[in-house]
């Protein structure tokens, strides 16, 4: 946005527009609903608190589902398993082995890419704190373009991504399959469950970027998406050191 | 002292499809999963037809399914158990009704998330068709029940539907899930967060706390069947054995070992409990809504009514091992199960005498809503008092197996939800479609259906004692059920003059739609905020405003007031005077 040619175009008030004095209320209800987004009734705070209350709940079922595979884990682990050769009861677990190099690296590219997120966060936190003063002819925030952190967000996300598909042919590559053992099947279940999570948080990221680029949304309706995914993409670094150390300690 | 305050109200879409179909506006939404849940209803009721006449004529040629197999049998008692339970009692009472009226008695104008709301109830249709296209792969549907047991369940070769008809079920319920994990948690955030001035928790409609519990209890549950279901497949399709132990299916031998089926049924169960009050406690909520609406007296111990179904969920939660006696669990597990079990029916307890307290001395108005609330309470009560029976280890592992149970569960997870579903249908259709349901249609429905019931699902405890197994397609080969045949027979004519009342119901619901008498904006002189608005509800629900709430949602038969009820968004009582 230039400082010459400001932006004359009076901006619709962020905030409601119902008289003095009222409650704290909601607007318009309207969350995605794209022909509401002209009434001027939407709070972008409250959206956003809305929000973020939603991705508590989703990330309590998605701790569910987790939960629901580690109990499993831990049941089928002390399961004796009946050898008909010598009759008698053996442990089927094989030991987990694995690349830990490879690991270290997938690792560090996630825990790079939640700090990057949460830069992204701060960022568009920020552009949206002085959205309202963008407006304000002939003010500037001077240049803009900042460290692209979304973008390389994005790639750090697809760059493990890559980095499970290329551990997940390690582990085949060392006769480890998802059928070889209890422990392989519990390994990829766990792996692949956490990598489709984590392409989903991708797949919101490019939807922020190209909603805020191609359909012109407000800065504050992408902040909502982008805070939203950032934690959502913490919990998923999180969850991802969760099911290193719980295969690291049931081996 | 303000009513209400001005919003901006916003325009419904306009088209067909933005507006019946994708559509965003709860409302739509809810009498769309109504509607999915109507036609779910009937498949699931034709099944059970199929079995009941297979039951007591053997060799009959029955239309669509012919001369019915003994695996065949198995198919309809799975995909009668399964699109009853999640398509029906789950997506009706919560999905439909809850869509509708929760963001109404909350005053909000919509849903907290509108696209996730009409993604869920589309992932709920798509869940519906994959469910019903394993009927038409080869093998057919799966025989494994809707608890999905493995061995069973696991194993591509164990029956004719349990290839491709497995398969299908499987991923249906997963779909399923997805879709109810949208809903619970839109639900929760909802009522959370949408609430109008004034709406304070205890000043929130008993419906609206049952919706709320029941989102919560979703939300926890269904991952965790989730989690159950991707095993599941891959054991079957990837070779896997997470449940499969060393085993030799058809005489041949399987290369899984070291796996527990019964790691299945904690996983299920854990899931599988918490559903059941998934499906009643929104006909809880309906029943106190409508029998304190038609006794025109506040509900009796409303707090206790919300602590009582909080205690329902939590302890919900801690039972699954009920399911399971049988499975050769610790003595010291079946007890601890056993007790938590029973103490279920405290609350429970609480909940019936304040029903009972509540419709005491009242001067109760006789329509047909509340005829099936007061239906509700009769059966909750009898269906759950052969509960006790069933959480002792000891009665229940004669009784697990034979009809003593499938008439417990039908009566009180069945009927009973059933009729809070009709009760709901019969209270808000005027709110919904802007016409009254016929009362003498509604009358003759229900009691045929009352009776109906009563008759087929009795029975059943009788032939449970006498130690009738469940299941069983045939029972002409076995000597000593010769006896027990009338018992069927009768219960099979009970189930064809009561599947022929729902008739009735249908013809007066489509009836009603077209030719009923005008309802009024409050027809039923009621308190709660839908009655507030317009007949049928506007777009925005209010018609640009956000009402104001300042009493209790059962003001019924206030001494001071003009008429003898006063509504939510009426002024404070005491400060008219």
């Amino acid at each position: 946005m230039s400082t010459l040619a400001p932006n004359l175009a009076i901006k619709d008030p962020r905030s409601r527009d119902a008289g003095g004095g009222s409650p704290p209320s909601y607007g318009g209800g309207g969350d995605g609903n794209e022909g509401g987004a002209s009434n001027g009734a939407f709070n972008y705070g409250e959206r956003l608190r809305r929000a973020r209350l939603g991705l508590v709940l989703g990330l309590t079922a998605v701790l569910m589902l987790f939960v629901g595979f580690t109990s499993a884990l831990l049941v089928r682990k002390g399961l004796p398993s009946f050898d008909q050769q010598t009759n008698t009861y053996s442990r089927d677990w094989t030991t987990i082995r694995l690349p830990y190099k490879l690991l270290l690296v997938n690792t560090f590219i996630l825990l790079l890419s939640s700090a990057t997120m949460e830069m992204a966060r701060r960022a568009i936190t920020r552009r949206a704190a002085l959205a309202p003063v963008e407006s304000i002819p002939g003010v500037s925030l001077g240049d803009e373009r900042g460290f692209p952190w979304l973008g390389s967000t994005v790639v750090l996300g697809l760059g493990f991504l890559a980095g499970q598909l290329l551990l997940w042919e390690t582990l085949r590559a060392h006769n480890f399959f998802v059928y070889t053992s209890p422990s392989s099947s519990f390994t990829y279940l766990l792996f692949a469950t956490h990598a489709i999570h984590l392409a989903g948080g991708v797949i919101a990221l490019m939807y922020a970027a190209i909603s805020s680029w191609l359909m012109h949304k407000p800065v504050e309706a992408q902040r909502i998406v982008v805070d939203v995914t950032a934690w959502y993409w913490h919990f998923m670094a999180l969850l991802w050191v969760y099911i290193v150390v719980l295969l690291m300690l049931v081996r | 002292m303000a009513t209400s305050e001005v919003v901006h109200a916003h325009a419904a879409p306009q088209g067909f499809i933005r507006k019946y179909i994708f559509s965003l506006d709860h409302k739509i939404i809810g009498i769309q999963y109504f509607f999915l849940a109507l036609t779910a209803v009937w498949v699931g009721m034709i099944l059970s037809l199929f079995m009941r006449i297979h039951l007591i004529w053997p060799d009959a040629n029955l239309p669509l399914v012919g001369h019915i197999q003994p695996e065949a049998y198995l198919s309809l008692l799975t995909m009668h158990g399964t699109i009853m339970v999640f398509f029906v009692l789950t997506t009706a009472p919560q999905g439909g009704f809850g869509n509708y009226f929760l963001p109404i008695q909350i005053g909000a104008p919509d849903m907290a998330f509108p696209v996730l709301n009409m993604l869920s109830f589309w992932t709920t249709f798509v869940a519906f068709v994959v469910m019903l296209a394993s009927f038409f792969v080869a093998g057919g549907a799966p025989l494994h029940g809707w608890t999905g047991y493995p061995p069973l369940s696991a194993v591509q070769s164990t029956g004719p539907g349990e290839g491709l008809g497995a398969d299908l079920w499987i991923t249906s319920i997963a779909i399923f899930c997805a879709a109810s994990l949208m809903g619970a948690l839109n639900f929760i955030t909802t009522t959370l967060d949408l609430r109008a001035k004034g709406m304070t928790l205890m000043r929130m409609p008993l419906t609206v706390w049952s919706w709320f519990i029941t989102a919560i209890l979703g939300l926890l549950a269904f991952g965790v069947l989730l989690s159950a279901g991707i095993l599941l497949l891959m054991d079957r399709n990837l070779g896997t054995s997470f449940f499969l132990p060393t085993i030799v299916v058809n005489g041949q031998l399987l290369g899984h070992k070291g796996g527990s089926p019964l790691l299945w049924q904690h996983l299920f169960w854990f899931f599988g409990h918490p559903e059941v009050y998934i499906a009643i406690l929104p006909g809880m909520g309906v029943a106190s809504q409508v029998l304190s609406t038609f006794a025109r007296k506040p509900i009796f111990g409303y707090r206790a009514m919300v602590y009582a179904m909080l205690a329902i969920g939590f302890l919900g939660f801690m039972v699954w091992g009920h399911h399971m006696f049988m499975s050769g669990m610790s003595p010291y597990s079946a007890f601890a199960f056993s007790l938590l079990t029973m103490a279920i029916g405290v609350p429970s307890a609480i909940k019936t005498f304040n029903w009972l307290g509540t419709i005491y001395k009242s001067r109760v108005r006789f329509f047909t809503p509340m005829l099936f609330a007061i239906g509700f309470v009769s059966l909750f009560v009898s269906g759950g008092l052969s509960g006790p029976f069933l959480a002792q280890p000891t009665l229940d592992i004669p009784l697990h197996d034979t009809y003593f149970v499938v008439g417990h569960f039908h009566l009180i997870m069945g009927v009973a939800a059933i009729f809070g579903i009709f009760a709901a249908t019969y209270y808000w259709f005027p709110k919904m479609f802007g016409r009254m349901m016929s009362e003498p249609m509604g009358k003759l429905h229900f009691w045929i259906t009352f009776i109906g019931t009563y008759a087929i699902f009795m029975p059943m405890h009788y032939l449970g004692m006498a130690g009738h197994p469940r299941r069983y397609s045939q029972l002409t080969e076995v000597a000593y059920l010769h006896p027990l045949i009338p018992v069927q027979r009768f219960m099979t004519y009970a189930a064809f003059i009561t599947i022929g009342a729902q008739l009735i119901f249908v013809f007066n619901l489509f009836w009603s739609m077209y030719k009923g008498a005008k309802a009024s904006d409050n027809p039923w002189d009621a308190t709660t905020l839908e009655w507030s608005t317009a007949t049928p509800p506007p777009h925005d629900n209010f018609g640009g405003h956000t009402p104001v709430v300042h009493n209790g949602p059962y003001e019924y038969g206030v001494p001071a007031a003009a008429r003898d009820f006063v509504m939510q968004t009426d002024p404070a009582i005491g400060a008219s005077h």
